[in-house]
């Protein structure tokens, strides 16, 4: 089904909200007050304050200040790529869907070790591709991994650097003049990462955001070979429909100068024999001012307003075709800016808010390493 | 609109109802049986509504505790708790009702983040309670723990009052009436 909502958005739309609709958040927002240092008295009892303890302090102190403050969330800005940084050099990262997996901080990983690693990750991958698992004659053979790093994707400064890893197809012939071929690519990250970094030791580098685009059995070999050399561990990342409704309304409310894509949604209905799908797709422009009309502070996006926006959304699609999407289950979200699905895919289209798609996706990440 | 009350009814011999109210009707009959599978003293009678107000036509004895069941799945079942709690009289909340949410454990499905429950339940100053009604073995331990607060809440345990309860289940790390 699809509806489109025409100019004139019918806005008088009677929504009952009182005060409990405030909920608080669990992961903090980039500028909720930072988690504070274990005092100098614990560090008296302490002989030295090891980085699991530092850990359980932040974490009990999480636990007991229940700030019953209603969440909020900085809007992506436009262009938050560092001036040293090309857009053409990302350019590779829009376009493409990646899935998304979670990873632990990595033990004594080097950025100067690069070129060791990418020669063990091809050895790596030739030994298990010949032990028998694809059974192909040549091909396997003429690969060539390239770590390199990514400049520029980060949120600040103590954000450590992004880290790219290809599988590259050498070309056959040495006269055939074309490029390697990317047969995989994969990309560490991690934007506005403080509360991670704060409570890992110096050994470790935190890159809890891991994109993959390719096939899956290379990132399976790929992972094993991370999981055994640096201690750390993949775990997919999977995106509920209440992030997705977060997603939507951060989105929405990016500025954009072009549309180049409808507001979509799918949601997912839960009935036997096979579940149906319903598909509901805004004009950008509408959806924009939608959100113009429930918005309220500049700058920071609050749990009512996100709430409201997928509410008016329902009750317009509840009065023409009698459903109730609330109790469906929102399983897509794709707008101009970026297009996300639940079981962990994303695919990003504009590159102004890429840092900004990112740090809501660590922030996601972190939390399900926590 | 009948509002429900607490107390309009007299109570039945050694007879205690609890009324369980949500939008997932699958849930609460397999919550129901359970609960009457429970090993009880008194003679529990298990109601299901999908919404308030009932209807006035039927005869129902006194309503002793009134349980909100939210899936947190689904954010149609919160949204007809949240228009159902409009019609509860004030004094339901002195111990004789509570919010049961399902399906937290399963993160990736659900809509619902659990503080929206736990405001509400502060809110309303009523006990939350978590579990799994999908599971067996988490719906029968939730059975039983609802069949001890239904009989309190009916007062059929010496020296226990659903007033008491609430004082013991409030948590102490809830915070104090000024931070709301």
């Amino acid at each position: 089904m699809r509806s489109a909502l025409g100019g004139g958005l019918g806005l008088q739309l009677e929504l009952h909200f009182s005060a409990m609709q405030k909920t608080m958040d669990p992961y903090d927002a980039p500028e909720s007050t930072p988690r504070q240092h274990p005092s100098c008295s614990l560090k008296e009892y302490f002989l030295a304050a090891t980085p699991l303890q530092r850990r359980l302090e932040s974490v009990r102190k999480q636990a007991t200040s229940f700030v019953p403050t209603p969440p909020r969330r900085r809007i992506p800005q436009r262009s938050q790529l560092q001036e040293d940084v090309d857009p053409q050099k990302v350019a590779f990262l829009l376009h493409k869907q990646w899935t998304l997996y979670s990873l632990t901080p990595l033990y004594k990983f080097s950025y100067t070790n690069l070129k060791e690693y990418s020669r063990l990750l091809s050895a790596f991958i030739t030994a298990e591709k010949q032990k028998g698992l694809a059974v192909e004659v040549g091909e396997d053979c003429n690969i060539k991994v390239v770590f390199s790093t990514l400049l520029g994707v980060k949120g600040t400064q103590s954000d450590p650097e992004a880290v790219l890893v290809q599988i590259l197809s050498k070309p056959q012939l040495p006269s055939e003049d074309r490029e390697a071929k990317a047969l995989w690519t994969g990309w560490f990250c991690c934007v506005f990462g403080d509360g991670l970094l704060e409570t890992v030791s110096e050994d470790f580098t935190c890159l809890p955001l891991f994109l993959a685009n390719g096939a899956e059995s290379n990132t399976a070999i790929i992972g094993t070979w991370f999981q055994k050399t640096f201690d750390c561990y993949f775990s997919p990342l999977a995106i509920n429909a209440f992030n997705l409704s977060w997603m939507a309304a951060m989105w929405t409310a990016c500025k954009m100068d072009r549309y180049v894509a409808a507001t979509e949604f799918l949601w997912s209905v839960p009935c036997s024999p096979q579940s149906l799908d319903i598909s509901y797709a805004i004009h950008p422009e509408d959806a924009k001012a939608l959100w113009d009309s429930v918005h309220r502070t500049p700058g920071e996006v609050t749990q009512e307003e996100v709430d409201l926006f997928m509410d008016c959304l329902s009750s317009h699609f509840y009065r023409h075709f009698r459903i109730h999407l609330s109790a469906t289950r929102l399983v897509r979200v794709s707008t101009s800016v970026a297009s996300a699905h639940t079981d962990g895919k994303i695919k990003i289209i504009c590159h102004k808010y890429l840092i900004g798609v990112l740090a809501y996706l660590t922030e996601l990440a972190i939390f399900q390493i926590e | 609109m009948s509002v429900l009350r607490p107390l309009d009814k007299l109570p039945g011999l050694n007879t205690a109802t609890v009324l369980l109210v949500g939008a997932d009707d699958a849930l609460l009959q397999r919550l129901a049986d359970s609960m009457l599978k429970t090993d009880c003293a008194s003679e529990l009678r298990v109601h299901l509504a999908r919404s308030l107000p009932l209807p006035s036509n039927v005869n129902r004895p006194r309503v002793d505790l009134l349980v909100f069941v939210i899936n947190l799945h689904s954010k149609y079942s919160l949204q007809s708790v949240e228009k159902s709690l409009h019609h509860v009289d004030a004094s339901f909340f002195l111990g004789k009702a509570c919010f049961l949410a399902t399906g937290a454990g399963r993160e990736n499905l659900c809509s619902v983040h659990r503080n929206t429950i736990v405001r509400l339940a502060r809110t309303y100053r009523s006990p939350v309670l978590f579990c799994d009604l999908e599971v067996e073995g988490s719906r029968a331990a939730m059975a039983q723990r609802l069949a001890r607060m239904l009989q309190i809440s009916a007062g059929h345990v010496p020296g226990v009052s659903a007033m008491s309860l609430l004082s013991l289940l409030r948590s102490s790390e809830s915070p104090s009436l000024e931070d709301l």
